[in-house]
């Protein structure tokens, strides 16, 4: 299976990634390879076969809306790389 | 007292015969870790003052007896949040990360007694079976360290053997617990889905990912079971097993279980010195009353594509919230936002969190859905029902937990794909959500340990743990203190 240079740009785009040329090179190589071993799944019929995301048979889990504690302002922020005044700080977005 | 020796059941022994104190044994613990940590590369951070404090407090609780685990060093793969102390996920994007809160598992052995040596080396973001993709360390396998400890929890696997650490955490989400446990000759146990909080687990594939202890002994595996398993409120996938204690039965004889062998399991894929081990141990079963049957698991040869499109397609959604902007790493570099986003997670992961990046993207992105998410997850309810009606017929199924024993360092780097296909016994366990051991069944002629693995139905532990300790109690495995010569 063969998965073009552009296509592998386009998809890194989508993932927020930048590729260096090198990259997208073995990449367009490599998920042509691994996709194409996928491919084996086509063999199997499923046209009568529903799709399980996840195995356990709970769904739904809810829980009383009580008022908690969260976390501390100050704690949270204290990971962000950059913050100000209390809140993160990120480049220009309104132009 | 050799430490390299100890197992959960005899350090707490001492410990209650005042054979030695907790803080020695916590200072005796990071003493090896000095000697022998350069060479094995198991931990990523050590907090020893936080250790020496927590092993002073274990005192009472170890004389009331109220805590096997009291007293006990351990160590935590560095996917799990730890309250105060770095989480890296073994990935340079979470360098700087010191979570505010920890997760569940861990926080229970902690109100169980057990202390904290540090954070265990993985590979990035879990993904791997070699523990070489870690941004920060390559770890070795104690048995020779030319070879790979396996991953992704390879620190949790070699940090056991080597004798650094009683007990471990580790993380199995297509088999990175019990690969690692096979290659480093440890017993390695993926619960249930469900059984252990994911509260504080790094997401790497939410519907496949479970918490799971590593230990030199079956017995061992239980105990840690116990203290960490059960409901969370704060995990809604987690779910009361109704099991209370694990070791419970853990000594019956399982004469009158059925077991079965599907025949893919022994296929001319295995290496044939690990085919002949596990052939042993089936025979040993045999004489102890086990009936084994040979049987046939037709989608064992599927597995390995429906898992690397159902945990890539999860990965790529869970590990979009790394963006620069909340914590973890930010590039220096950018105009935009967009840039902002696109250089911190370039320069932040590694090359195999990008390649299961783009694979999940591609496998969710529109005219692909169908193809591959979608099929994947039909394929996901044939493996099940499959899984399903062998259960009604036999107590637990026996193979080999990896198709080779450890191989040497670099061997498959730049090679993925034939590094996944090191996965075919462990990935359908995470699919069908079964819970499996790996337990050392011997040694191949490079002294190398063999890990035969043991899966039963879902909330079978019980049994796949009385399975496991009979082989083992019939079959005595050398544990660390004849792994690492001169070490």
């Amino acid at each position: 299976m063969k998965i073009s240079k552009e296509t592998v740009l386009y998809v890194a785009d989508l993932a927020r990634l930048n590729l260096s040329d090198e990259e997208s090179e073995r990449l367009s190589d490599e998920m042509g390879r691994i996709l194409g071993y996928m491919e084996k799944l086509n063999s199997l019929d499923t046209s009568n076969v529903k799709a399980m995301e996840h195995v356990e048979p709970v769904s739904n889990v809810l829980r009383e809306d009580i008022v908690e504690e969260s976390f501390e302002r100050d704690l949270i922020l204290s990971n962000a790389p950059d913050e100000q005044d209390g809140a993160f700080r990120v480049p220009k977005v309104v132009e | 007292m050799d430490i390299r020796k100890l197992t959960i059941k005899t350090a707490a022994m001492a410990l209650r015969k005042k054979e030695i104190s907790p803080v020695e044994l916590i200072e005796k613990f990071y003493e090896r870790i000095d000697v022998t940590d350069e060479t094995i590369g198991a931990y990523i951070s050590l907090e020893k003052e936080k250790a020496l404090e927590q092993a002073a407090k274990a005192s009472s609780m170890i004389d009331d007896g109220s805590s096997l685990l009291a007293g006990i060093p351990m160590a935590v793969k560095d996917n799990m949040c730890t309250e105060g102390t770095k989480t890296t996920c073994g990935s340079r994007i979470l360098g700087n990360f010191i979570p505010p809160y920890t997760a569940t598992a861990v926080s229970r052995l902690g109100e169980a007694g057990a202390v904290m040596l540090g954070k265990l080396n993985m590979d990035e973001f879990a993904m791997g079976g070699s523990t070489e993709n870690s941004y920060y360390r390559k770890t070795r396998n104690p048995w020779n360290t030319k070879m790979v400890p396996g991953g992704s929890s390879g620190g949790s696997a070699a940090a056991v053997a080597s004798g650094q650490a009683i007990f471990t955490l580790g993380s199995d989400t297509g088999g990175s617990i019990r690969q690692p446990a096979a290659f480093c000759g440890v017993v390695g146990l993926k619960p249930t889905y469900g059984t252990v909080s994911r509260y504080g687990l790094v997401a790497f594939a939410s519907s496949l990912d479970q918490i799971g202890p590593v230990t030199k002994t079956v017995e061992d595996s239980a105990i840690v079971l116990n203290a960490i398993a059960g409901r969370d409120k704060r995990d809604s996938t987690s779910i009361d097993t109704g099991i209370n204690d694990y070791t419970q039965g853990i000594n019956e004889s399982p004469v009158g279980m059925k077991a079965c062998i599907p025949v893919q399991y022994l296929s001319e894929g295995v290496a044939p010195e690990v085919r002949s081990k596990v052939q042993k141990a089936i025979e040993y079963y045999e004489s102890i009353g086990v009936r084994c049957e040979e049987t046939s698991l037709e989608l064992a040869d599927y597995a390995i594509a429906a898992y690397y499109i159902i945990s890539s397609a999860e990965a790529s959604s869970n590990l979009a919230r790394y963006d620069g902007i909340k914590y973890g790493y930010r590039s220096n570099d950018f105009n935009s936002l967009l840039d902002l986003y696109k250089n911190s997670r370039s320069e932040g992961f590694g090359d195999e969190v990008k390649r299961r990046i783009m694979l999940g993207t591609y496998a969710l992105s529109s005219g692909y859905y169908d193809a591959y998410y979608k099929k994947a997850l039909k394929v996901r309810t044939l493996i099940k029902q499959e899984f399903d009606k062998l259960f009604d017929e036999y107590d637990f199924i026996i193979g080999p937990t990896a198709p080779t024993t450890a191989y040497p360092i670099g061997e498959k780097e730049g090679n993925p794909l034939e590094m996944y296909l090191g996965d075919v016994f462990t990935v359908s366990v995470n699919i069908a959500g079964l819970p499996a051991i790996s337990v050392p069944c011997g040694l191949d002629s490079a002294g190398l340990p063999v890990g035969m693995q043991l899966i039963g139905r879902a909330h079978g532990e019980r049994t796949i743990l009385r399975a496991a300790h009979a082989y083992e109690m019939g079959n005595p495995f050398p544990i660390a203190e004849e792994v690492s010569h001169g070490l």
